[in-house]
Parts: structure tokens; C-alpha cells; sequence
């Protein structure tokens, strides 16, 4: 419960960093110690592949691309006009909505007969990590990943092909970058000179 | 499990609320994308979670789906946020309208 307790403190504080940082590369930074705290939530629930795959995929590949596109975009680029925060816009239907999510999710958790364990496609949750039959091994989700679940994984490959061609069609250089109006600011009109945010 | 699952889905409910709030009220595109992962985490957490109390494996086989989609997703949305920079010089959402009818 103590973990919880801290690691549930650390992923809202980030998160809440992540939305609220005054430049994106911190962002960046919160997000990543957010994964981080996610992973070891995730080892605590017994998911240590979906722990490693976190690290991997989120931290190490994911925020890379966040970074290098900040690094791409960090030179040259106009900076935000000051002044037209949304926050108070969005503040009261955001508060509706959270407030019938968690009515929701009470009612659901008081109306609900509290879970009893019962091992259903396992054998036990105890003993070493990785052995076939121990809740959350490898050996159990690799099984399960590559015979009930083919279908949707060879789906996901799909998904990944279709997105590199995307990636491709949007970002690569297939023909060159238009000259028009908005390429560059109209003369005799100077940018904002004021630097709230940057990206 | 020590921790009743009530305290997981109510910590997903309050990170997808985090991202999400991070998606409608900022301008920046990677802040929006930025949250847009943290809703994705949320889910994340909430799969394994159930998975957990139930000693169900589906959890974790769609957590996993879940993450790569995510994966997909942030790359096509930089991709747009680059090609959106290089088209108008600017990556403020609010000037870029040339979809808005």
C-alpha cells in the first residue's frame, strides 16, 4: 500500500507537470520519470514484460521522437502569442464531465460484488519470474500472444506498416516545401516579440 | 492484491483526466500529443490492473496492443506537427485553420 501510495503521488505530479510545463522539453522530462513510475506500478501488478516493453517502447523510443522533433522544430519557429490560455474555457465542462466519470466509477465500484481471486488461465501468481503458468510470465504471454491472440497481433504489424508509410507520405521529402503566403510573415509586420512560450 | 482495485482505476480515471485537460486547453501540439500518451497510460493502467485482479492474461495482451498502437500514433502525429511547421512556419493549433469550414 505504501508503494502505491508513493508511486501514485509521483505519476499524478508528473502528469500534472507534463500539461503545465512552461517549456515542452520539460515536459518531456516529466513525462519520462511518468513512465518510469508507471513501469514500476506495472511491476508491482505482476506485468513484468508490459514493465520492460514500457521502458522501451515509451521512454526509449517514443520521448526520442518527442525530442528530436523539438530539437527539429526549436530553431526558427514563431513563438506562441501570450495571452489566449484556453485553461478557463475548458475549465467547466471539463469539471462536468470528470465529475459524472467518478459519480460513474463510485457507483459502479458500490454496486458491484468485490472481485474474488480465482486463477483462471494460470496455475498460481507465486514463484520465479518467467516460468510458463506463474501469472504474468513471458513464457505465458508469449503463448498467449502468438496462438488466442495471432489475429490482433498480426493486426498490429498492419498497423505499424501503415504507419511508416504515413510517416513517409507526411514527413519525407517528396516535393518540395511550397512558397507561398505563411512561409514567411508578411513584411512590415514584425513578429511577437514577446517570448511566453516556446516550443 | 493488497491494494483494492477501486485505488488503480481511480488513479487511471485521474491520469486520463490530466492528459485530457492537457489536450483541450493547451496550444502546443506536442503538449496535446503529450497527453493524448498519458490517456493512452491510463488505459494502460487500467488493463493491467484488471488483469491483475482477475489472474487474466487478455489484460496484458491488449496493454500490449495498446502501446504499439500508441507507438503508431505518436509517430503520424509528429509527422503532422512537421509537416505543419514547414508548411506555415508556426505550430500554435489555433493558427493553423486551413481544414476549419
Amino acid at each position: 500500500m505504501t508503494t502505491f501510495v508513493i508511486l501514485a503521488v509521483l505519476i499524478i505530479a508528473s502528469a500534472v507537470f507534463v500539461v503545465s510545463a512552461p517549456r515542452t522539453v520539460y515536459g518531456v522530462i516529466g513525462l519520462l520519470a511518468n513512465f518510469f513510475c508507471l513501469a514500476v506500478m506495472y511491476l508491482t501488478l505482476d506485468a513484468e514484460f508490459l514493465a520492460v516493453i514500457q521502458v522501451i517502447v515509451y521512454s526509449g523510443a517514443i520521448l526520442m521522437l518527442f525530442l528530436f522533433v523539438i530539437a527539429l522544430l526549436s530553431s526558427g519557429v514563431r513563438p506562441f502569442a501570450p495571452g489566449k490560455n484556453r485553461l478557463p474555457n475548458v475549465l467547466i465542462p471539463v469539471s462536468i464531465f470528470a465529475a459524472i466519470a467518478f459519480a460513474g466509477l463510485m457507483f459502479t465500484f458500490a454496486h458491484t460484488s468485490p472481485i474474488t481471486e480465482h486463477a483462471s488461465d494460470v496455475s498460481s501468481i507465486f514463484g520465479p519470474a518467467g516460468t510458463a503458468g506463474v501469472f504474468g510470465s513471458v513464457a505465458d504471454f508469449g503463448r498467449a500472444l502468438f496462438t488466442t491472440y495471432l489475429l490482433p497481433f498480426e493486426a498490429t504489424a498492419f498497423v505499424l506498416i501503415i504507419a511508416v508509410i504515413g510517416v513517409i507520405a507526411l514527413a519525407g521529402d517528396v516535393d518540395p516545401p511550397r512558397k507561398g503566403p505563411g512561409r514567411r510573415a508578411a513584411p512590415g509586420k514584425p513578429r511577437e516579440p514577446i517570448l511566453k512560450e516556446r516550443v | 492484491m493488497a491494494v483494492p482495485l477501486m485505488y488503480y482505476i481511480t488513479l487511471s480515471a485521474l491520469i486520463f483526466l490530466i492528459g485530457a485537460v492537457g489536450v483541450v486547453a493547451r496550444r502546443n501540439p506536442l503538449v496535446m500529443l503529450m497527453g493524448i500518451e498519458l490517456m493512452w497510460n491510463a488505459a494502460n493502467l487500467a488493463f493491467i490492473a484488471y488483469a491483475r485482479a482477475y489472474l487474466n492474461n487478455a489484460g496484458h495482451i491488449f496493454a500490449f496492443l495498446v502501446i504499439t498502437v500508441a507507438a503508431a500514433e505518436a509517430a503520424i502525429g509528429l509527422a503532422i506537427v512537421v509537416a505543419v511547421f514547414r508548411r506555415s512556419d508556426t505550430v500554435d493549433v489555433d493558427d493553423v485553420a486551413a481544414l476549419r469550414g
